[in-house]
């Protein structure tokens, strides 16, 4: 193994996450920590701690300089940038590289390209990977409109290319619907962006959230099977399966070639994952980006099928070829997680820090939960809200939700609001047993099942 | 004893709603009871810090993006 110290330039969970599965391989850890950070369990966990600055993420967590000066200080010679943070930064990856050090990840280049949405979707098509259809390049009149939703197929959304984050879209179910839609798209845009070019893109309606996870090692790569995470709020996952009870094996077999495909066409090295959306009414799956990085879900795909995904991109990153073939890996059973946040689920997810008074963590076989949290620590107010993920298998999805609603009733924290009232309401939940969920699924239901405090 | 107002939540103080757009309040401005002076972002959210006394500002006690705590004093009032 050429990684013979490791820097983790993350916190909580995941960065004692990396620092576990380092352990495992024998390698020494050193955490990269800001100040509000000192009293960390990944501080305590690891072999050395180095105070990179102050709470503020932008002065500690995501300096450059301030990170590759720690590893320097310590002696390490690979840095693992975790998830969020300098993950997904081509420069931050360039700059690990060009200090001499180990980047564990895709090379910069793959970081820059897949970064970039047209040129990830280029990338895909390429590959021949599905991706959601849409006009090429800008409508210039209504006749261009009409002709590009007659190909790529009603209901059509049409987006300002100025535009952003939700901003200036409008839906046509018909070509009467377009062609009103169409005009007053261009003038909103105009007066609203100062540009009024318009495209277009199919609408996939009550769409699941699929995923592939994919291992490479430069040359070669493999598919670890899909994760579905259609249970989300304001875009943020909240439950997470592995595989996905939406997919038949021929559908299943599909997804998971095409991200192999795309992972190899690019030589894509370490762990990453390639979303897609699956639109049951058709079958059809459309590849929206990938993640280069580890992702927070990545236990559920650990759970079925045995390969720890952090030790493989620390190994792969250490110079070593993978270790399975596809034919090798298999899926054993279903997983489920449950990400339990510093959230008061009953006052509209309203975050808030504190002080853990009580811990107890279910001790079942099938159960694990990937934590920052111990008894008497308190939470820092500076970054996001995840205390933990609470994670099940089982030998079916049946057991697998049995299993999770025991492991959350058994799971105590004591000293703040969290979202396990939330899980606990899920996991009762019909809709959740028949898998009969998309994206957009949560939200309303929320409104119509308000969680009590 | 000068009046203080202090920030309710332990977080990141700013002083403006956006890095491109100017402060709340500055050194000098009269504040009454309900003014926004600041913003607290806990956990990625932003809380507004309100009066909950008038005065005048004589001296802003935390910088902009300065970690804060509960109870912290945020400026003090003349």
């Amino acid at each position: 193994m050429a990684i013979k110290k490791l820097l983790v330039a993350n916190r909580g969970e995941i960065a004692v996450r990396i620092i576990r599965a380092a352990q495992a391989l024998n390698i020494r850890t050193v955490q990269a920590h800001s100040m509000a950070d000192a009293d960390s369990l990944a501080v305590q966990m690891a072999d050395e701690a180095v105070n990179i600055g102050p709470p503020h993420a932008a002065k500690s967590y995501l300096k450059v300089d301030a990170v590759l000066q720690a590893a320097r200080d310590s002696g390490a010679n690979a840095i693992h940038p975790g998830y969020g943070f300098l993950s997904e930064n081509a420069a931050f990856a360039q700059a690990v590289e060009d200090a001499g050090l180990i980047f564990v990840g895709p090379t910069p280049d793959t970081i820059s390209r897949l970064g970039d949405k047209a040129a990830a979707r280029a990338a895909a098509e390429d590959a021949g990977v599905p991706t959601v259809p849409g006009s090429v390049g800008v409508l210039e009149t209504i006749d261009d409109a009409r002709e590009a939703a007659e190909r790529i197929g009603y209901p059509v959304m049409i987006k300002a290319s100025a535009g952003g984050g939700g901003r200036g879209i409008k839906i046509a179910d018909t070509a009467d619907e377009l062609a009103k839609l169409v005009s007053q798209a261009r003038s909103e845009a105009q007066s609203a962006f100062g540009d009024g070019s318009l495209y277009m893109e199919k609408l996939v309606r009550n769409a699941r959230h699929i995923e592939v996870q994919v291992l490479g090692d430069g040359t070669d790569a493999v598919h670890c099977f899909e994760r579905e995470c259609s249970m989300q709020r304001r875009r943020q996952k909240v439950w997470e399966e592995a595989p996905s009870a939406a997919l038949d094996d021929a559908k299943r077999q599909a997804i998971c070639k095409s991200a192999v495909d795309l992972a190899r066409s690019v030589g894509y090295r370490g762990a990453g994952t390639l979303e897609y959306l699956f639109d049951d009414a058709s079958g059809k799956f459309y590849f929206i980006e990938m993640n280069t990085r580890i992702q927070v879900e990545h236990p559920v795909s650990e759970m079925i099928t045995g390969i720890d995904l952090v030790q493989e991109m620390i190994r792969i990153a250490g110079g070593e070829k993978l270790r399975m073939k596809q034919d090798e890996i298999a899926i054993n059973g279903h997983a489920i997680e449950c990400r339990i946040n510093a959230e008061d689920p009953s006052n509209n997810f309203m975050p808030g820090p504190g002080t853990i008074e009580r811990l107890v963590v279910p001790t079942a076989d099938h159960v694990r939960f990937d934590t920052l949290l111990y008894e008497g620590y308190t939470i820092p107010p500076f970054y996001d809200s995840l205390l933990g993920k609470l994670i099940v298998h089982g030998p079916d999805r049946a057991t697998a939700i049995k299993r999770m609603a025991e492991a959350l009733d058994g799971l105590k924290i004591d000293g703040l609001k969290t979202t396990i009232p939330l899980h606990q309401a899920l996991a009762q939940s019909s809709d959740v047993m028949k898998n009969a969920i998309h994206t957009q699924y949560l939200e309303p239901w929320l409104e119509a099942n308000p969680i009590p405090s | 004893m000068a009046e203080q107002i202090v920030s309710p939540l332990p977080g990141t103080f700013y002083r403006k709603p956006s890095p491109d757009e100017p402060n709340f309040k500055d050194e000098g401005d009269a504040v009454a009871v309900g003014d926004v002076i600041g913003l607290v972002e806990v956990m990625k959210t932003f809380n507004e810090v309100k009066a909950d006394k008038a005065g005048t500002i004589a001296s802003f006690l935390a910088d902009n993006e300065e970690a804060v705590m509960a109870g912290q004093p945020l400026l003090d009032l003349s």
